[in-house]
Protein backbone atom coordinates (compact mmCIF):
# COMPACT_ATOMS: atom_id res chain seq x y z
CA UNK A 1 0.00 0.00 0.00
CA UNK A 2 2.70 2.61 1.20
CA UNK A 3 4.05 2.15 -2.40
CA UNK A 4 1.09 3.59 -4.02
CA UNK A 5 0.46 6.20 -1.47
CA UNK A 6 4.25 7.56 -2.81
CA UNK A 7 3.54 6.76 -6.03
CA UNK A 8 -0.19 8.63 -6.14
CA UNK A 9 0.89 11.89 -5.28
CA UNK A 10 -2.10 14.05 -4.12
CA UNK A 11 -3.91 15.58 -6.79
CA UNK A 12 -4.90 19.08 -5.62
CA UNK A 13 -7.77 19.35 -8.48
CA UNK A 14 -9.31 16.17 -8.89
CA UNK A 15 -9.71 16.46 -4.84
CA UNK A 16 -11.69 19.85 -4.97
CA UNK A 17 -13.79 18.10 -8.17
CA UNK A 18 -14.63 15.24 -5.82
CA UNK A 19 -15.26 17.56 -3.13
CA UNK A 20 -17.75 19.43 -5.67
CA UNK A 21 -19.44 16.87 -6.75
CA UNK A 22 -20.04 15.75 -2.89
CA UNK A 23 -21.66 19.23 -2.88
CA UNK A 24 -23.55 18.75 -6.12
CA UNK A 25 -25.00 15.12 -5.28
CA UNK A 26 -26.42 16.57 -1.66
CA UNK A 27 -27.20 20.18 -2.25
CA UNK A 28 -30.70 19.23 -3.62
CA UNK A 29 -31.24 16.88 -1.02
CA UNK A 30 -30.50 19.49 1.58
CA UNK A 31 -32.93 22.10 0.67
CA UNK A 32 -36.02 20.01 1.23
CA UNK A 33 -35.49 20.13 4.93
CA UNK A 34 -34.22 23.80 4.93
CA UNK A 35 -37.34 24.67 3.82
CA UNK A 36 -39.32 22.08 5.93
CA UNK A 37 -38.73 24.25 8.90
CA UNK A 38 -39.71 28.15 6.72
CA UNK A 39 -42.38 29.69 7.84
CA UNK A 40 -43.74 30.48 4.64
CA UNK A 41 -45.90 28.70 2.61
CA UNK A 42 -43.67 29.35 -0.79
CA UNK A 43 -40.58 27.45 -1.58
CA UNK A 44 -38.81 30.39 -2.17
CA UNK A 45 -35.43 32.65 -0.79
CA UNK A 46 -35.88 34.85 1.60
CA UNK A 47 -36.56 32.25 4.54
CA UNK A 48 -39.49 33.92 6.43
CA UNK A 49 -38.35 32.45 9.84
CA UNK A 50 -38.20 29.09 11.75
CA UNK A 51 -41.57 26.98 12.49
CA UNK A 52 -42.68 23.36 13.44
CA UNK A 53 -45.83 23.96 12.44
CA UNK A 54 -45.34 21.69 8.96
CA UNK A 55 -44.90 18.98 10.92
CA UNK A 56 -47.25 19.08 13.30
CA UNK A 57 -49.92 19.61 10.39
CA UNK A 58 -49.09 15.81 9.70
CA UNK A 59 -50.33 14.43 12.35
CA UNK A 60 -53.67 16.13 11.31
CA UNK A 61 -53.68 13.76 8.38
CA UNK A 62 -55.78 10.63 8.91
CA UNK A 63 -54.79 9.17 4.47
CA UNK A 64 -51.21 10.77 5.35
CA UNK A 65 -51.54 8.01 8.29
CA UNK A 66 -53.09 4.67 6.60
CA UNK A 67 -50.50 5.27 3.61
CA UNK A 68 -47.02 5.13 6.39
CA UNK A 69 -48.82 2.03 7.55
CA UNK A 70 -49.94 0.83 4.43
CA UNK A 71 -46.15 0.96 3.01
CA UNK A 72 -44.85 -0.02 6.45
CA UNK A 73 -46.40 -3.59 5.85
CA UNK A 74 -45.24 -4.07 2.82
CA UNK A 75 -42.19 -3.17 3.20
CA UNK A 76 -42.21 -5.76 5.99
CA UNK A 77 -43.64 -8.41 4.41
CA UNK A 78 -41.11 -7.87 1.70
CA UNK A 79 -37.37 -7.34 3.53
CA UNK A 80 -38.63 -10.57 4.80
CA UNK A 81 -39.30 -13.13 2.29
CA UNK A 82 -36.73 -11.62 -0.49
CA UNK A 83 -34.26 -11.83 2.50
CA UNK A 84 -35.68 -15.45 2.73
CA UNK A 85 -35.58 -16.16 -1.22
CA UNK A 86 -32.31 -14.51 -1.29
CA UNK A 87 -30.40 -16.03 1.42
CA UNK A 88 -30.33 -19.77 -0.30
CA UNK A 89 -29.81 -17.98 -3.87
CA UNK A 90 -26.72 -16.21 -2.82
CA UNK A 91 -25.61 -19.43 -1.16
CA UNK A 92 -26.13 -21.58 -4.17
CA UNK A 93 -24.46 -18.66 -6.27
CA UNK A 94 -21.45 -18.47 -4.16
CA UNK A 95 -20.27 -22.05 -3.61
CA UNK A 96 -21.71 -24.57 -6.25
CA UNK A 97 -20.36 -24.88 -9.32
CA UNK A 98 -23.10 -25.73 -12.11
CA UNK A 99 -23.63 -25.79 -15.52
CA UNK A 100 -26.03 -22.44 -16.83
CA UNK A 101 -25.27 -20.66 -13.71
CA UNK A 102 -24.63 -17.40 -15.41
CA UNK A 103 -27.28 -17.32 -17.69
CA UNK A 104 -29.76 -18.02 -14.83
CA UNK A 105 -27.94 -15.38 -12.47
CA UNK A 106 -28.38 -12.78 -15.19
CA UNK A 107 -31.84 -13.48 -15.25
CA UNK A 108 -32.09 -13.12 -11.54
CA UNK A 109 -30.37 -9.67 -11.73
CA UNK A 110 -32.84 -7.84 -15.09
CA UNK A 111 -34.46 -6.05 -13.07
CA UNK A 112 -31.63 -4.21 -12.00
CA UNK A 113 -31.76 -2.79 -15.33
CA UNK A 114 -35.33 -3.24 -16.72
CA UNK A 115 -37.12 0.18 -16.45
CA UNK A 116 -39.54 -0.20 -13.62
CA UNK A 117 -42.07 1.15 -15.71
CA UNK A 118 -42.17 -1.88 -18.16
CA UNK A 119 -42.07 -4.37 -15.67
CA UNK A 120 -45.50 -2.69 -13.73
CA UNK A 121 -47.06 -2.31 -16.94
CA UNK A 122 -46.08 -6.21 -17.56
CA UNK A 123 -46.92 -6.84 -14.02
CA UNK A 124 -50.17 -5.35 -14.36
CA UNK A 125 -51.53 -6.74 -17.52
CA UNK A 126 -50.96 -10.49 -15.93
CA UNK A 127 -52.66 -9.80 -13.23
CA UNK A 128 -55.53 -7.77 -15.13
CA UNK A 129 -56.05 -11.07 -16.94
CA UNK A 130 -56.16 -13.25 -14.42
CA UNK A 131 -58.51 -10.98 -12.85
CA UNK A 132 -56.64 -10.67 -9.76
CA UNK A 133 -58.16 -7.60 -8.24
CA UNK A 134 -55.21 -4.96 -7.18
CA UNK A 135 -53.85 -4.39 -3.74
CA UNK A 136 -51.03 -4.37 -1.54
CA UNK A 137 -50.80 -7.41 -2.00
CA UNK A 138 -49.65 -6.91 -5.62
CA UNK A 139 -47.63 -4.30 -4.75
CA UNK A 140 -45.52 -6.61 -2.38
CA UNK A 141 -45.29 -8.62 -5.47
CA UNK A 142 -43.74 -6.02 -7.76
CA UNK A 143 -41.64 -5.02 -4.82
CA UNK A 144 -40.39 -8.59 -4.71
CA UNK A 145 -39.33 -8.97 -7.86
CA UNK A 146 -37.42 -5.67 -7.80
CA UNK A 147 -35.47 -6.12 -4.17
CA UNK A 148 -34.83 -9.76 -4.62
CA UNK A 149 -31.49 -8.59 -7.39
CA UNK A 150 -30.70 -6.33 -4.73
CA UNK A 151 -31.02 -8.91 -1.69
CA UNK A 152 -28.61 -10.96 -3.56
CA UNK A 153 -26.42 -8.20 -4.66
CA UNK A 154 -25.76 -7.20 -0.87
CA UNK A 155 -25.74 -11.05 0.60
CA UNK A 156 -23.06 -12.49 -2.48
CA UNK A 157 -20.40 -10.69 -0.91
CA UNK A 158 -20.57 -12.27 2.49
CA UNK A 159 -21.02 -15.86 1.41
CA UNK A 160 -17.91 -15.74 -0.98
CA UNK A 161 -15.85 -14.31 1.85
CA UNK A 162 -17.18 -16.88 4.50
CA UNK A 163 -14.90 -19.81 4.50
CA UNK A 164 -16.70 -23.64 5.03
CA UNK A 165 -14.62 -24.47 7.54
CA UNK A 166 -16.83 -23.84 10.03
CA UNK A 167 -19.38 -25.80 8.49
CA UNK A 168 -17.97 -28.73 7.90
CA UNK A 169 -16.42 -28.84 11.67
CA UNK A 170 -20.07 -28.43 12.44
CA UNK A 171 -20.78 -31.62 10.11
CA UNK A 172 -17.66 -33.71 11.40
CA UNK A 173 -19.29 -33.00 14.79
CA UNK A 174 -22.23 -34.75 13.99
CA UNK A 175 -24.56 -31.82 13.03
CA UNK A 176 -27.00 -32.08 9.95
CA UNK A 177 -27.24 -30.10 7.09
CA UNK A 178 -30.15 -27.87 8.58
CA UNK A 179 -28.32 -27.10 11.87
CA UNK A 180 -25.41 -26.78 10.87
CA UNK A 181 -27.01 -23.81 8.24
CA UNK A 182 -29.28 -22.58 11.71
CA UNK A 183 -26.38 -22.42 13.82
CA UNK A 184 -23.18 -21.98 12.03
CA UNK A 185 -23.80 -20.53 8.25
CA UNK A 186 -26.68 -18.05 9.37
CA UNK A 187 -24.82 -16.63 12.61
CA UNK A 188 -21.86 -16.11 10.97
CA UNK A 189 -23.32 -14.41 8.32
CA UNK A 190 -26.04 -12.15 10.50
CA UNK A 191 -24.77 -9.11 9.54
CA UNK A 192 -25.18 -9.69 5.75
CA UNK A 193 -28.53 -11.03 6.38
CA UNK A 194 -29.44 -8.01 8.54
CA UNK A 195 -27.87 -5.90 6.13
CA UNK A 196 -29.88 -7.14 3.42
CA UNK A 197 -33.33 -6.55 5.55
CA UNK A 198 -32.55 -2.76 6.05
CA UNK A 199 -31.57 -2.79 2.30
CA UNK A 200 -34.64 -4.33 1.37
CA UNK A 201 -37.24 -2.68 3.81
CA UNK A 202 -35.88 1.09 2.39
CA UNK A 203 -36.13 -0.18 -1.39
CA UNK A 204 -39.80 -1.24 -1.25
CA UNK A 205 -40.63 1.71 1.32
CA UNK A 206 -38.77 4.14 -1.11
CA UNK A 207 -40.49 2.14 -4.31
CA UNK A 208 -43.02 4.24 -6.51
CA UNK A 209 -42.69 2.78 -10.17
CA UNK A 210 -44.39 -0.58 -8.98
CA UNK A 211 -46.77 1.19 -6.76
CA UNK A 212 -47.93 3.30 -8.96
CA UNK A 213 -49.50 0.73 -11.88
CA UNK A 214 -50.09 -2.02 -9.10
CA UNK A 215 -51.67 -0.47 -6.07
CA UNK A 216 -55.21 -0.13 -5.62
CA UNK A 217 -57.82 1.48 -3.96
CA UNK A 218 -55.01 1.50 -0.71
CA UNK A 219 -51.70 4.00 -1.36
CA UNK A 220 -48.14 3.51 -0.27
CA UNK A 221 -46.82 6.47 0.85
CA UNK A 222 -45.08 7.60 -2.02
CA UNK A 223 -47.95 7.57 -4.16
CA UNK A 224 -49.61 9.69 -1.34
CA UNK A 225 -46.91 12.02 -1.98
CA UNK A 226 -47.43 11.96 -5.55
CA UNK A 227 -51.34 12.94 -5.26
CA UNK A 228 -50.83 15.56 -3.15
CA UNK A 229 -48.08 16.85 -5.52
CA UNK A 230 -50.85 18.68 -7.51
CA UNK A 231 -51.73 21.21 -4.13
CA UNK A 232 -48.94 23.91 -4.02
CA UNK A 233 -50.56 25.09 -0.49
CA UNK A 234 -49.39 21.28 0.82
CA UNK A 235 -45.87 21.89 -0.02
CA UNK A 236 -44.53 22.40 2.93
CA UNK A 237 -46.04 19.52 4.85
CA UNK A 238 -44.84 16.93 2.09
CA UNK A 239 -41.35 19.18 2.60
CA UNK A 240 -41.38 18.13 6.54
CA UNK A 241 -43.20 14.47 5.33
CA UNK A 242 -40.02 14.43 3.15
CA UNK A 243 -37.58 14.73 5.83
CA UNK A 244 -39.38 12.37 7.71
CA UNK A 245 -38.75 9.74 5.38
CA UNK A 246 -35.00 11.27 3.98
CA UNK A 247 -33.87 11.10 7.71
CA UNK A 248 -34.89 6.96 7.94
CA UNK A 249 -34.00 6.25 5.00
CA UNK A 250 -30.30 7.53 5.03
CA UNK A 251 -30.22 5.99 8.55
CA UNK A 252 -31.17 2.59 7.52
CA UNK A 253 -29.10 2.20 4.54
CA UNK A 254 -25.88 3.94 6.26
CA UNK A 255 -26.58 1.13 8.64
CA UNK A 256 -27.07 -1.74 5.89
CA UNK A 257 -24.09 -0.54 3.62
CA UNK A 258 -21.88 -0.27 7.43
CA UNK A 259 -23.36 -3.52 8.49
CA UNK A 260 -22.20 -5.47 5.00
CA UNK A 261 -18.78 -4.54 5.62
CA UNK A 262 -18.31 -5.87 8.98
CA UNK A 263 -15.79 -8.35 9.09
CA UNK A 264 -15.45 -8.13 5.27
CA UNK A 265 -11.73 -6.79 4.18
CA UNK A 266 -11.57 -3.01 3.82
CA UNK A 267 -12.27 -1.99 0.05
CA UNK A 268 -8.63 -1.39 -1.24
CA UNK A 269 -7.02 -3.82 0.69
CA UNK A 270 -8.35 -6.73 -0.69
CA UNK A 271 -5.25 -6.81 -3.47
CA UNK B 1 -24.61 -43.00 8.04
CA UNK B 2 -28.17 -41.66 8.00
CA UNK B 3 -28.28 -41.77 4.41
CA UNK B 4 -27.78 -46.01 4.83
CA UNK B 5 -30.98 -46.39 7.10
CA UNK B 6 -32.73 -43.85 4.75
CA UNK B 7 -32.06 -46.13 1.57
CA UNK B 8 -35.51 -47.82 2.38
CA UNK B 9 -37.57 -44.41 1.37
CA UNK B 10 -38.76 -43.15 -1.31
CA UNK B 11 -37.19 -39.70 -0.89
CA UNK B 12 -33.92 -41.48 -0.51
CA UNK B 13 -33.07 -41.57 -4.56
CA UNK B 14 -33.56 -37.60 -4.16
CA UNK B 15 -31.76 -37.37 -1.55
CA UNK B 16 -28.63 -39.34 -2.69
CA UNK B 17 -28.89 -37.22 -5.62
CA UNK B 18 -28.50 -34.34 -3.85
CA UNK B 19 -25.60 -35.28 -2.40
CA UNK B 20 -23.50 -36.44 -5.14
CA UNK B 21 -24.29 -34.02 -7.12
CA UNK B 22 -23.21 -30.46 -5.97
CA UNK B 23 -24.71 -28.91 -9.11
CA UNK B 24 -28.13 -30.53 -7.66
CA UNK B 25 -28.05 -28.93 -5.17
CA UNK B 26 -27.16 -25.69 -5.94
CA UNK B 27 -29.93 -25.37 -8.28
CA UNK B 28 -32.41 -26.66 -5.64
CA UNK B 29 -31.21 -23.72 -3.37
CA UNK B 30 -31.10 -21.24 -6.43
CA UNK B 31 -34.97 -22.52 -7.75
CA UNK B 32 -37.00 -20.38 -5.14
CA UNK B 33 -35.58 -17.19 -6.24
CA UNK B 34 -35.14 -18.36 -10.03
CA UNK B 35 -38.75 -19.38 -9.87
CA UNK B 36 -40.12 -16.34 -8.56
CA UNK B 37 -38.54 -14.45 -11.30
CA UNK B 38 -39.13 -16.72 -13.69
CA UNK B 39 -43.32 -16.40 -13.43
CA UNK B 40 -42.68 -12.32 -12.49
CA UNK B 41 -40.95 -11.71 -15.20
CA UNK B 42 -41.48 -13.63 -18.29
CA UNK B 43 -44.91 -14.59 -17.92
CA UNK B 44 -46.04 -10.79 -17.64
CA UNK B 45 -43.60 -9.96 -20.61
CA UNK B 46 -45.58 -12.35 -22.42
CA UNK B 47 -48.46 -11.15 -21.39
CA UNK B 48 -47.68 -7.63 -22.80
CA UNK B 49 -46.84 -8.94 -26.23
CA UNK B 50 -50.23 -10.85 -25.83
CA UNK B 51 -52.01 -7.60 -25.15
CA UNK B 52 -50.42 -5.84 -27.58
CA UNK B 53 -52.02 -7.40 -30.62
CA UNK B 54 -55.72 -6.79 -29.05
CA UNK B 55 -57.37 -3.47 -29.85
CA UNK B 56 -59.66 -1.20 -28.44
CA UNK B 57 -63.59 -1.51 -29.79
CA UNK B 58 -65.53 1.23 -27.72
CA UNK B 59 -65.28 0.91 -24.00
CA UNK B 60 -64.51 -2.67 -24.51
CA UNK B 61 -61.24 -4.74 -25.54
CA UNK B 62 -61.52 -7.23 -29.08
CA UNK B 63 -59.46 -10.13 -28.31
CA UNK B 64 -58.62 -10.85 -31.66
CA UNK B 65 -54.82 -10.59 -32.41
CA UNK B 66 -54.30 -7.61 -35.01
CA UNK B 67 -51.16 -5.87 -35.59
CA UNK B 68 -53.36 -2.84 -35.72
CA UNK B 69 -51.49 -1.22 -32.74
CA UNK B 70 -48.61 -1.49 -34.13
CA UNK B 71 -49.33 -0.27 -37.89
CA UNK B 72 -50.77 2.82 -36.63
CA UNK B 73 -47.84 3.43 -34.59
CA UNK B 74 -45.87 3.44 -37.69
CA UNK B 75 -48.61 5.82 -39.33
CA UNK B 76 -48.22 8.52 -36.63
CA UNK B 77 -44.58 10.26 -36.73
CA UNK B 78 -45.27 11.42 -33.12
CA UNK B 79 -44.30 7.71 -31.81
CA UNK B 80 -40.88 7.83 -33.62
CA UNK B 81 -40.55 11.17 -32.58
CA UNK B 82 -40.95 10.81 -28.90
CA UNK B 83 -38.82 7.40 -28.87
CA UNK B 84 -36.03 9.35 -30.36
CA UNK B 85 -36.38 11.60 -28.04
CA UNK B 86 -36.47 9.06 -25.30
CA UNK B 87 -32.87 7.72 -26.53
CA UNK B 88 -31.73 11.05 -27.46
CA UNK B 89 -32.08 12.44 -24.04
CA UNK B 90 -30.54 9.52 -22.32
CA UNK B 91 -27.74 9.30 -24.08
CA UNK B 92 -26.91 12.66 -23.49
CA UNK B 93 -27.55 12.44 -19.65
CA UNK B 94 -25.79 8.93 -19.69
CA UNK B 95 -22.79 10.51 -21.64
CA UNK B 96 -22.74 13.75 -19.24
CA UNK B 97 -23.11 11.49 -15.80
CA UNK B 98 -20.41 8.97 -17.16
CA UNK B 99 -17.51 11.92 -17.43
CA UNK B 100 -18.49 13.59 -14.92
CA UNK B 101 -18.35 10.25 -12.69
CA UNK B 102 -15.09 9.03 -14.35
CA UNK B 103 -13.14 11.34 -12.41
CA UNK B 104 -14.55 10.82 -8.80
CA UNK B 105 -14.81 7.13 -9.62
CA UNK B 106 -10.83 7.76 -10.57
CA UNK B 107 -10.19 9.83 -7.26
CA UNK B 108 -11.52 7.17 -4.91
CA UNK B 109 -9.83 4.65 -6.45
CA UNK B 110 -6.53 6.20 -6.54
CA UNK B 111 -6.63 8.77 -4.19
CA UNK B 112 -8.17 8.09 -1.32
CA UNK B 113 -6.70 5.81 1.23
CA UNK B 114 -8.00 5.93 4.24
CA UNK B 115 -12.27 5.72 4.75
CA UNK B 116 -12.97 4.37 1.22
CA UNK B 117 -15.35 2.38 2.11
CA UNK B 118 -17.14 5.64 3.54
CA UNK B 119 -16.44 7.63 0.24
CA UNK B 120 -18.21 4.76 -1.68
CA UNK B 121 -20.66 5.38 1.23
CA UNK B 122 -21.29 8.45 0.72
CA UNK B 123 -21.35 8.46 -2.81
CA UNK B 124 -24.29 6.16 -3.09
CA UNK B 125 -26.19 7.01 -0.25
CA UNK B 126 -28.50 9.10 -2.06
CA UNK B 127 -29.05 6.43 -4.66
CA UNK B 128 -30.94 3.91 -2.36
CA UNK B 129 -32.82 6.74 -1.10
CA UNK B 130 -36.68 7.94 -2.51
CA UNK B 131 -35.98 8.83 -6.22
CA UNK B 132 -39.92 10.33 -6.47
CA UNK B 133 -37.84 12.69 -3.69
CA UNK B 134 -35.08 13.56 -5.23
CA UNK B 135 -36.81 14.74 -8.37
CA UNK B 136 -39.29 16.33 -5.87
CA UNK B 137 -35.66 18.32 -4.48
CA UNK B 138 -35.02 19.25 -7.98
CA UNK B 139 -38.29 20.61 -8.61
CA UNK B 140 -37.85 22.90 -5.24
CA UNK B 141 -34.15 24.15 -6.15
CA UNK B 142 -35.05 24.93 -10.33
CA UNK B 143 -39.10 25.92 -9.91
CA UNK B 144 -40.19 29.60 -11.13
CA UNK B 145 -39.99 30.86 -7.87
CA UNK B 146 -37.98 28.37 -6.86
CA UNK B 147 -34.74 28.20 -4.48
CA UNK B 148 -32.15 29.09 -7.26
CA UNK B 149 -34.16 31.53 -9.22
CA UNK B 150 -35.25 33.48 -5.58
CA UNK B 151 -31.49 33.33 -4.87
CA UNK B 152 -30.29 34.77 -7.89
CA UNK B 153 -32.30 37.27 -7.93
CA UNK B 154 -31.58 38.23 -4.10
CA UNK B 155 -27.99 38.19 -4.92
CA UNK B 156 -28.71 40.65 -7.90
CA UNK B 157 -27.38 38.38 -10.33
CA UNK B 158 -30.86 38.43 -12.79
CA UNK B 159 -33.84 40.66 -12.64
CA UNK B 160 -36.71 38.13 -14.07
CA UNK B 161 -37.01 34.57 -13.14
CA UNK B 162 -35.05 32.34 -15.18
CA UNK B 163 -38.04 29.82 -17.08
CA UNK B 164 -35.72 27.42 -18.82
CA UNK B 165 -34.59 26.08 -15.44
CA UNK B 166 -37.51 24.09 -14.81
CA UNK B 167 -39.60 22.65 -17.59
CA UNK B 168 -37.11 21.81 -20.43
CA UNK B 169 -34.86 19.03 -21.51
CA UNK B 170 -31.93 20.51 -19.79
CA UNK B 171 -33.39 20.32 -16.22
CA UNK B 172 -34.44 16.63 -17.21
CA UNK B 173 -30.95 15.70 -18.17
CA UNK B 174 -29.52 17.50 -14.99
CA UNK B 175 -31.72 15.25 -12.51
CA UNK B 176 -31.24 12.19 -14.79
CA UNK B 177 -27.51 12.49 -13.94
CA UNK B 178 -27.93 13.36 -10.71
CA UNK B 179 -30.45 10.44 -9.70
CA UNK B 180 -28.13 7.98 -11.45
CA UNK B 181 -24.52 9.24 -10.59
CA UNK B 182 -24.31 6.11 -8.23
CA UNK B 183 -24.91 3.67 -10.90
CA UNK B 184 -22.26 5.06 -13.29
CA UNK B 185 -19.57 5.16 -10.98
CA UNK B 186 -19.87 2.06 -8.88
CA UNK B 187 -18.91 -0.20 -12.42
CA UNK B 188 -16.34 2.81 -13.14
CA UNK B 189 -14.77 2.36 -10.02
CA UNK B 190 -14.55 -1.33 -9.68
CA UNK B 191 -12.94 -1.65 -12.79
CA UNK B 192 -10.29 1.26 -11.70
CA UNK B 193 -9.73 -1.04 -8.87
CA UNK B 194 -8.95 -4.10 -10.68
CA UNK B 195 -6.40 -2.44 -12.91
CA UNK B 196 -2.91 -4.17 -11.87
CA UNK B 197 -0.81 -0.74 -10.21
CA UNK B 198 2.35 -2.51 -11.80
CA UNK B 199 1.06 -1.89 -15.19
CA UNK B 200 1.39 2.05 -14.17
CA UNK B 201 4.51 1.66 -12.67
CA UNK B 202 6.18 -0.16 -15.52
CA UNK B 203 4.71 2.99 -17.50
CA UNK B 204 6.53 5.55 -15.20
CA UNK B 205 9.75 3.78 -14.96
CA UNK B 206 10.14 3.28 -18.66
CA UNK B 207 9.82 7.69 -18.73
CA UNK B 208 5.39 7.83 -19.13
CA UNK B 209 4.41 11.06 -17.62
CA UNK B 210 1.27 11.15 -15.83
CA UNK B 211 -0.69 11.87 -18.89
CA UNK B 212 0.64 9.62 -20.80
CA UNK B 213 0.12 6.77 -18.03
CA UNK B 214 -3.57 7.74 -18.22
CA UNK B 215 -4.00 7.77 -21.61
CA UNK B 216 -2.21 4.52 -22.51
CA UNK B 217 -2.61 2.61 -19.40
CA UNK B 218 -5.20 3.34 -16.56
CA UNK B 219 -7.95 4.67 -19.20
CA UNK B 220 -8.10 1.25 -21.45
CA UNK B 221 -7.73 -0.64 -18.85
CA UNK B 222 -11.03 0.90 -17.81
CA UNK B 223 -12.93 0.74 -20.31
CA UNK B 224 -14.58 -2.07 -19.35
CA UNK B 225 -16.18 -0.44 -16.35
CA UNK B 226 -17.17 2.45 -18.26
CA UNK B 227 -19.21 0.63 -20.78
CA UNK B 228 -20.90 -1.68 -18.27
CA UNK B 229 -21.62 2.25 -16.41
CA UNK B 230 -23.30 3.40 -19.81
CA UNK B 231 -25.45 0.60 -20.07
CA UNK B 232 -26.69 0.39 -16.22
CA UNK B 233 -27.85 3.45 -16.24
CA UNK B 234 -29.13 4.17 -20.64
CA UNK B 235 -31.61 1.25 -19.54
CA UNK B 236 -33.52 2.63 -16.55
CA UNK B 237 -33.26 6.24 -18.12
CA UNK B 238 -35.31 5.72 -20.85
CA UNK B 239 -37.79 4.18 -19.26
CA UNK B 240 -38.04 7.03 -16.98
CA UNK B 241 -41.17 8.91 -16.51
CA UNK B 242 -41.26 10.66 -13.47
CA UNK B 243 -38.30 12.77 -14.17
CA UNK B 244 -39.79 14.66 -17.30
CA UNK B 245 -43.54 14.45 -15.78
CA UNK B 246 -41.97 16.77 -13.05
CA UNK B 247 -39.41 18.84 -14.32
CA UNK B 248 -39.62 18.32 -18.23
CA UNK B 249 -42.99 20.03 -19.13
CA UNK B 250 -44.15 19.29 -22.53
CA UNK B 251 -41.04 19.77 -24.09
CA UNK B 252 -39.09 16.89 -21.69
CA UNK B 253 -42.00 14.57 -22.52
CA UNK B 254 -40.71 10.76 -23.05
CA UNK B 255 -41.88 7.81 -24.15
CA UNK B 256 -42.85 6.36 -20.50
CA UNK B 257 -45.11 9.19 -20.24
CA UNK B 258 -47.42 7.96 -23.10
CA UNK B 259 -47.07 4.50 -21.94
CA UNK B 260 -48.39 5.76 -18.49
CA UNK B 261 -50.98 7.92 -19.53
CA UNK B 262 -52.02 5.03 -22.20
CA UNK B 263 -52.46 2.74 -19.08
CA UNK B 264 -54.33 5.55 -16.96
CA UNK B 265 -56.28 8.62 -18.49
CA UNK B 266 -56.32 7.38 -22.13
CA UNK B 267 -57.37 3.98 -20.95
CA UNK B 268 -56.24 2.32 -24.03
CA UNK B 269 -53.96 -0.64 -22.43
CA UNK B 270 -53.48 -2.24 -25.92
CA UNK B 271 -51.83 0.61 -27.52
CA UNK B 272 -49.79 1.35 -24.43
CA UNK B 273 -48.65 -2.64 -24.28
CA UNK B 274 -47.54 -2.44 -28.02
CA UNK B 275 -45.41 0.79 -27.21
CA UNK B 276 -43.94 -0.94 -24.18
CA UNK B 277 -42.80 -3.77 -26.95
CA UNK B 278 -41.17 -1.40 -28.89
CA UNK B 279 -39.87 0.18 -26.23
CA UNK B 280 -38.82 -3.05 -25.01
CA UNK B 281 -36.83 -3.95 -28.44
CA UNK B 282 -35.34 -0.95 -28.98
CA UNK B 283 -33.82 -1.06 -25.42
CA UNK B 284 -32.83 -4.25 -26.37
CA UNK B 285 -31.36 -3.47 -29.21
CA UNK B 286 -29.44 -0.78 -27.69
CA UNK B 287 -28.35 -3.41 -24.78
CA UNK B 288 -27.04 -5.86 -27.33
CA UNK B 289 -25.53 -3.02 -29.07
CA UNK B 290 -23.41 -1.87 -26.02
CA UNK B 291 -22.49 -5.61 -25.64
CA UNK B 292 -20.73 -5.97 -29.20
CA UNK B 293 -18.77 -2.47 -28.01
CA UNK B 294 -18.11 -4.23 -24.85
CA UNK B 295 -16.85 -7.54 -26.66
CA UNK B 296 -14.74 -5.15 -29.05
CA UNK B 297 -12.72 -3.15 -26.01
CA UNK B 298 -12.83 -6.09 -23.73
CA UNK B 299 -9.87 -7.37 -26.40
Amino acid sequence: MARYIGFHRPNRPLALYAGAFAVFLYLPILFIPLFSFNAGVYVKFPLEGFTLAWYADLFQREPLQRAFWNSVQVAAVVSLSSTVLAVPAAMAIARYRMPGKRAAVSFIMLPLVLPGLILGVALLTVLNGLGVRLSLVTVALGHMVICLPYAISVLLPRFIGFSRSLEEASADLGESPWWTFLRVTLPCNMPGVLACLLMTFTISFDEFFMAFFLSGTEPTLPMYIWSQLRFPQDFPSLLALSTLILVASFAMVFASLKLGRVGLAPAGERR
Amino acid sequence: MTAMALTQRPASVLSRLLHRHEACRGWLLLAPALCLMLVAILFPLGSTLVMSTWSLDGYSVDRTPTLGNYSAMLGQPMFGALIGRSLVVATIATVVTVALCYPMAYFVAFHVHRHKALWLILLTLPFWTSYLLRVFAWKVVLGYEGVLNTALIGLGIVQEPLAALLYSQTAVTLVLAHSWAAFAILPIYVSLEKIDRSYIEAAADLGDGLTRRFWRITFPLSLPGVVAAFFMMFVPTVGDYITPAMVGGPDGMMVGNLIQAMFGPMNNWPAGAALSVVMMLTIGLAGLAFLAVGRLVGR
